[in-house]
């Protein structure tokens, strides 16, 4: 009769170990992965560099003071009405582009949308966007500002992208990371619709004292 | 009689013994997604702008994160435009340095692919953030991503 059963362990208090361990681990995640606007600067220019002349009605000025006020091509203008007053400038289309890789002359817009104004810019790879800012100018206003201008620029390729390929460039884009960046037929659609409308945007050196 | 009255029916405790297994698997899930955080921060956390049109930094190895904003310490004043780099405030001027020292640890065909991240306020000055971008500039430090939430502030 001697009853000698194996004692069990107790495993009430592992909960406990486990629970402990994954408080800690909760704490010390972050989980969100880094995004923002991405930039490329230019190279420093040589001393002996002439900077290239550049009609004036193919720069869309914008200028931050110091209140964060948004000062475009002269006039006083809200941070909401920017992304249409780009777009417009942008696909203008009133006159003959920069010639494209492998043609000697430049064409005029095909494929723009906009009033063809001969007082505005002349072809989207030609369209520059120049940002003038105060130095004490809000970053937070000037990210507003640079989102908005790229978002104008999204805005114009995906209407292309859907009118030449049937899909907006956000998703061709994707489809084209999704095939390991290899696909060469999608590469030549990507490549296609960013150069019809390349992104110009332009930070010119900040005025005015800290 | 008694016999029977011993088996009188008793409301049967909760097994918790699974339960450790589902805690180990919350636990592991975060163990695998964590990152501890390698630096300290001297500044208080920016609170950063919100953008749309945001792309996400991939290859966090190659990527050196400088902070900007208002200092804990008070000796270093109240202003949002102290510059954070490793974990110590600095001047623009230990910006190149400081480039100069991530480059060291990536390989050499890497280098070309590094990307400098803003971690800016939102109430930070742009001219701190040019004063930054020159000093990039002339180590020839080209990618810059400036770090957003996602989100819009403009109300339409």
């Amino acid at each position: 009769m001697a009853r000698r059963e194996n004692p069990e362990i107790n495993a009430g208090s592992m909960a406990d170990i486990a629970f402990l361990l994954l408080i800690f681990f909760l704490v010390t995640t972050t989980m969100d992965v880094d995004s923002g606007i991405s930039k490329k600067l230019a190279e420093k220019p040589p001393k002996d560099y002439v900077p290239p002349k550049i009609k004036m009605k193919n720069i869309f000025e914008i200028s931050i003071n110091r209140n964060n006020q948004l000062f475009v091509d002269g006039e006083v203008m809200e941070l909401k009405d920017l992304k249409e007053a780009a777009i417009k400038f942008i696909d203008n289309g009133g006159g003959i582009g920069n010639p494209v890789e492998g043609e000697k002359e430049g064409k005029s817009c095909d494929y723009c949308g906009g009033e063809r104004d001969e007082n505005s810019s002349d072809h989207p790879n030609k369209a520059i966007i120049s940002v003038e800012s105060d130095r004490a100018t809000e970053y937070g206003t000037y990210v507003t500002v640079q989102d908005e201008l790229l978002s104008a620029y999204t805005e114009l390729r995906n209407r292309l992208s859907q009118k030449r390929y049937g899909m907006s460039f956000n998703e061709l884009e994707q489809l084209f990371i999704d095939s390991g960046r290899k696909d060469e037929e999608l590469r030549k659609k990507v490549e296609d619709v960013k150069t019809s409308y390349p992104q110009i945007i332009t930070d010119l050196d900040p005025t005015g004292a800290n | 009689m008694s016999k029977f009255r011993k088996k009188k029916k008793e409301t049967p405790a909760l097994s918790t013994a699974s339960l450790p297994d589902i805690v180990f698997m919350l636990l592991f899930f975060f163990m695998v997604t964590t990152t501890m955080r390698e630096t300290d921060l001297q500044i208080d956390a920016p609170r950063l702008p919100s953008a749309s049109e945001v792309k996400k930094l991939e290859h966090k190895s190659l990527v050196s994160t400088i902070y900007v904003g208002k200092a804990k310490d008070p000796k270093y004043g109240t202003g949002y435009n102290k510059i954070q780099l490793n974990d110590k405030i600095g001047t623009p001027d230990d910006v190149p340095a400081f480039i100069i020292n991530e480059r060291e640890k990536v390989s050499e065909a890497e280098i070309p692919f590094m990307t400098t991240s803003i971690k800016a306020d939102k109430e930070s000055n742009v001219g701190t953030l040019t004063d930054i971008r020159l000093k990039l500039r002339d180590v020839n430090a080209l990618k810059l991503s400036l770090s957003t939430q996602k989100g819009s502030t403009i109300k339409k």
